[in-house]
């Protein structure tokens, strides 16, 4: 036996209304729809975002748009694959001297997928500095560098320059044989700039020789002050993209109406 | 020519008609607000971003103790030939502080006179003067080999082919207690005179050493 609990007393104006005749009972999904649009719809009432977010996404793209206009979506993807795998390898590393060499082993060899992960880490980085080329190469080769992107073509440039300092930072941290004389030749490298060259060097080693906080130096560069730097860009560059609109590719004719080409008379 | 409409308005705010002016006064109630808003701003941003980045910058300053480390009795070194012996640079990093150094005993018909008491043996660095890598000392050929870029240096280090720029790096030796010591590292220029320490790859000859400073964070000895 069902058993119905009494009605509240609610006055007449709260009661829900009752269903017009015809109208169904409404299902579990509608209710979940409803549900749903009513959160969305809260946040939008009080933020405005979806705006913003029809501004980012419903853009005007040029005819003649193609597949190599998707590169840079890629570099971006890329960069997330970094960061994501970037900081569940941080739970597992050490930045010691004498630690690094042991944690990067124990994440390759014990870790559960520790081996996939860090493999993700190490070949994305090479995949998103050949991405970024080949971004930067679509932008010049379609002359989309050109006025009024040239703002653009700048934070790319400098985003292309962080990505290098990250892959230079990063090649450290492993701390086997290569790693270490490869990052005492770059830095060396550096130190050959004329008058600012050996104090840079010093910056970087926090020393006049490779020393107990070289490392940690390199690892906080590497995951907390280029990556926030790099964050901050590509939100500038997107920005700048949407606002600006994408170019056409060069090999399209601009078509202009027909009626404002007439002669007037 | 438009006339600079700024001009019209008198700088003194008691001839704008502004409530409260008193006599002499220039800068609006307004102004001063906005000014001292982005004054406490600034003033509270570089409270946190120049201690940080003194905190960053600070090594570049701060000059690194060197150690005096025995490395055995003077007549285990020969006049003629180098004897590699590990000496630890860079205390507290384990594997990566150590370094190899050659030793042998200062030859007079090879380096000419002894110039002070820290040139009783030679010690000469194992750190390519290219890039950084580390050479070698090949007995056969006398010769110091880096294994990265085919940098040569003859038998006292001096460049004998390849990229780098300048001879080996050097160590101070002295006799403690009947043991060599090897002290602090310096560098040295075609002639052979003691600089500071420099890096790899950067020049000591001509205006190389006006090009290249030498830093704080590590000097030779006071006058050697």
């Amino acid at each position: 036996m069902k058993l119905k609990l009494p009605a509240p007393p609610i006055p007449e104006q709260l009661k829900p209304a009752p269903r017009r005749p015809g109208e169904r009972k409404p299902s579990a999904s509608d209710t979940l729809k409803e549900g749903g649009t009513s959160a969305v719809a809260w946040v939008d009432e009080r933020t405005s975002l979806s705006g913003g977010a029809r501004w980012m996404m419903f853009r005007k793209v040029p005819k003649g748009t193609n597949w190599f206009y998707t590169l840079g979506s890629a570099t971006m993807f890329a960069f997330l694959n970094q960061a994501m795998t970037g900081v569940f390898l941080a739970m597992y590393y050490d930045p010691s001297p004498t630690n690094a060499y042991e944690s990067t082993r124990f994440i390759t060899n014990e870790a559960f997928l520790g081996e996939f992960v860090r493999g993700m880490h190490k070949w994305g980085s090479t995949v998103m500095v050949i991405l970024i080329f080949l971004h930067m190469g679509r932008t010049f080769f379609f002359g989309a560098y050109k006025y009024p992107r040239e703002l653009n073509w700048v934070v790319g440039a400098i985003l292309l320059i962080l990505t290098m300092v990250m892959s230079f930072t990063g090649y450290l941290l492993p701390f086997d044989q290569r790693s270490y004389w490869a990052t005492i030749v770059g830095v060396n490298i550096n130190g050959t700039g004329p008058l600012v060259g050996p104090y840079l060097s010093d910056f970087l080693r926090a020393g006049p020789d490779f020393g107990a906080t070289t490392l940690s130096r390199f690892y906080a560069i590497h995951m907390l002050l280029i990556p926030g730097l790099i964050a901050a860009l590509i939100g500038a560059h997107l920005y700048l993209v949407a606002k600006l609109g994408t170019t056409a590719p060069p090999w399209l004719k601009a078509e202009s109406d027909p009626e404002l080409r007439k002669e007037s008379k | 020519m438009a006339k600079d409409r700024r001009q019209t308005k008198s700088k003194y705010t008691a001839d704008r008609n502004i409530p409260g002016a008193f006599e002499g006064e220039t800068v609006t109630r307004r102004r001063f607000m906005t000014g001292t808003t982005h004054v406490a701003g600034a003033v509270a941003a570089s409270a946190f971003a120049l201690p940080a980045l003194g905190f960053a910058l600070g090594p570049v300053f701060e000059k690194v103790e060197r150690r005096w480390e025995a490395v055995g009795a003077p007549d285990d070194f020969a006049d003629d030939t180098y004897i590699p012996k590990v000496i630890t640079e860079t205390p507290g990093i384990g594997e990566v502080g150590k370094t190899t150094v050659y030793v042998r005993r200062h030859n007079e018909s090879i380096d000419g006179p002894q110039k002070d008491e820290y040139d009783g043996f030679i010690a000469i660095s194992t750190r390519c003067m290219h890039l950084g890598c580390p050479v070698r000392f090949v007995p056969a050929s006398e010769r110091f080999i880096c294994p990265c870029h085919g940098g040569v240096y003859d038998f006292q280090g001096k460049v004998d082919g390849g990229p780098p720029v300048r001879p080996l790096d050097r160590f101070y030796t002295r006799i403690r207690d009947g043991q060599v010591e090897i002290g602090p590292r310096f560098s040295v220029n075609s002639e052979l005179r003691r600089f500071s320490p420099r890096d790899p790859g950067q020049e000591l000859d001509g205006i190389g050493q006006y090009v290249y400073p030498s830093r704080p964070t590590i000097r030779k000895l006071p006058n050697t």
